[in-house]
């Protein structure tokens, strides 16, 4: 199945920062079909460096990036649900980000571009909803970063989301989480080539680029993950190099995944992104989760939650959302969570299908009973 | 026959009587917490017949995920530990079927229930059985029957209790028993059911 992006276009949106973008486009891509009551619309959410490719195969013959989990009988079933995955605000890969063009110069934003937030991204999102003829979504899906808009989806606006499904993810970073997501900044912004973020008419950071991914990939495998892997396996040779070449096939995986990040990722949406991400408190700095969860301060949210979490994901670990799971129960909050086993680390939410499969399809079922029931 | 919750193969109503007198004991849509939910047979029945607003409380992840499959709410965690955060009275009824006896602390446990629930329904097999004690007599040996069939180093069960035990603690801790319910296979026993009933349901509150 061969799919298409499009692009919505809106005059204008407020953001967090008071600061307002105008114009401003949002890339997407849908899967089945709208039923008749517009009752049957899923939003998937994506992660720090996905896009709004996330199921089919597009022009170029690159399957999405959970092509294993949406389309005809799988998770996300598209020959019952009509399934939506846009690319966030400040990305790259269609939707109005640092290097789209600033209207107003004729040149790239670069860091004139207005720092966004997570719920930013949400609000665009609604408005692509809103536009596509949607006023309750049966569900928001999605992983990591895509779990924070979910999270953020269902607190910001409950009344349009009947369930949400915040997969590997946390309702504010932490401490390591933002340390992690700062040296890949400072890599970026080291790299001589960045020149202050103002590099589209020359070349772009690849080597401070490359650097910030090469640790985004440690951190999303796990210790055991890497063992098997790569273990401590050469890369082509039999005995050590005694130079600095690459030795180790771990040293090879790594410097082609930065490579090939560098080909397809702008830098700077890299420094945006992880900055939305740092700054993403579901309690807007209160700390205070129950209230988040409550739509007047007294009653539980509606939505229904699915929280998934996997075993070796040390870098948005179980407890993260086991503190989101607490909070709901404590609030009366209609909860499902399970903590899926898993060697993959923080990746296994891309990779660790089966089980998700089973939970997601039972979960989205008894969802659809009910909006149906009601 | 009690099938009990690490048995491998799903559990239907039939199999397990208790889950008929839980069925009918609980009245139409209201809020239900069962504590050790497995793969959420129970709670998933309710919801299909009752209309009943159902939560699931596992610590296996296997059968967590089994409940929420079946469109449960369930969610991983102990009970012990999962009890403590609830509301007061957030529930109409907190179920505990064939759980009680695996629980560390089974009196925390109860209170918990009736702080949590405004009924609390307990099922559990009885260890006064006949079968139980003519084992135990005969071989002199850690009793294994149709109703506690595991070896003792393997048996998830960590207490022992009749239906007079569990009588004698309500009677001590203040427990308002509002009806009991004693079964041998899917009948009910009427008379002697510390020593003829293999299940006993209690509905406290």
């Amino acid at each position: 199945m061969v799919v298409e992006t499009r692009t919505a276009r809106f005059d204008s949106i407020a953001l967090d920062s008071g600061a307002r973008l105008t114009p401003v486009e949002i890339a997407y891509e849908t899967y089945g079909e709208l039923n008749a009551s517009h009752s049957n619309a899923i939003l998937i959410t994506h992660a720090f460096t996905g896009d709004a490719h996330a199921a089919g195969i597009s022009h170029e013959g690159k399957p999405g990036w959970w092509d294993n989990m949406i389309g005809p009988g799988k998770a996300f079933d598209t020959d019952r649900y009509f399934v939506i995955c846009s690319n966030v605000l400040g990305g790259c890969q269609g939707t109005t980000g640092p290097a789209s063009l600033n209207p107003a110069t004729g040149k790239p934003y670069a860091m004139s571009f207005p720092v966004i937030t997570i719920r930013d991204m949400v609000r665009l999102q609604r408005m692509l909803i809103g536009e596509l003829g949607i006023t309750r979504l049966l569900c928001v899906a999605g992983g990591s970063m895509g779990g924070m808009q979910a999270l953020e989806w269902a607190v910001s606006y409950p009344e349009m989301v009947r369930s949400t499904i915040p997969v590997a993810t946390t309702w504010r970073h932490s401490a390591q989480q933002i340390a992690f997501n700062e040296v890949g900044r400072q890599a970026i912004m080291a790299d001589p080539d960045w020149a202050g973020g103002e590099y589209y008419d020359s070349k772009p950071p690849a080597r401070g680029l490359s650097v910030a991914r090469m640790v985004g990939h440690i951190t999303y495998m796990s210790d055991e993950s890497m063992r098997e892997k790569f273990g401590r396996r050469l890369r082509e040779k039999e005995k050590f190099g005694f130079d600095f070449g690459v030795d180790f096939e771990v040293e090879s995986y790594l410097r082609y995944r930065g490579n090939q990040f560098v080909s397809r990722f702008d830098a700077n949406s890299y420094l945006y992104i992880t900055k939305a991400e740092d700054y993403f408190d579901l309690t807007n700095g209160t700390g205070r989760l129950a209230d988040a969860f409550k739509t007047d301060g007294i009653h539980p949210i509606e939505t229904r939650f699915l929280v998934i979490s996997f075993t070796s994901d040390w870098l948005y670990p179980s407890y993260q959302s086991q503190e989101i799971v607490r909070v709901l129960r404590r609030v009366n909050g209609d909860v499902a969570y399970c903590d899926l086993q898993s060697n993959y680390g923080h990746d296994a939410f891309l990779v660790d299908i089966a089980e998700q499969t089973e939970i997601v399809r039972g979960f989205l079922n008894s969802t659809a009973r009910i909006a149906r029931a009601a | 026959m009690v099938a009990h919750a690490a048995a491998a193969r799903p559990v239907t109503l039939a199999e397990r009587p208790d889950f008929s007198v839980i069925g009918e004991i609980i009245e139409p849509k209201s809020k239900v917490l069962d504590l050790g939910c497995g793969e959420g047979e129970l709670l998933a029945w309710l919801v299909e017949n009752k209309g009943v607003m159902a939560r699931g409380v596992e610590i296996s992840a296997q059968q967590v995920r089994k409940a929420i499959g079946r469109g449960v709410s369930a969610y991983q965690g102990d009970i012990d530990e999962g009890l403590a955060d609830y509301p007061d009275s957030a529930f109409d009824y907190v179920i505990l079927s064939q759980t009680l006896q695996e629980t560390r602390s089974p009196l925390q446990v109860l209170k918990e229930m009736l702080r949590v629930g405004r009924r609390a329904i307990v099922s559990f097999p009885n260890f006064g059985h006949w079968e139980v004690r003519r084992a135990m007599l005969f071989t002199g040996q850690a009793p294994k029957t149709k109703l506690f069939p595991y070896d003792w180093y393997n048996s998830p069960n960590i207490h022992f209790l009749s239906i007079n035990d569990f009588e004698d603690l309500c009677r001590e801790t203040g427990f308002p028993i509002e009806k009991r319910y004693f079964l041998s296979g899917a009948r009910q026993v009427k008379h002697m059911p510390n020593l003829l009933a293999q299940t006993a349901v209690f509905l406290l509150g």
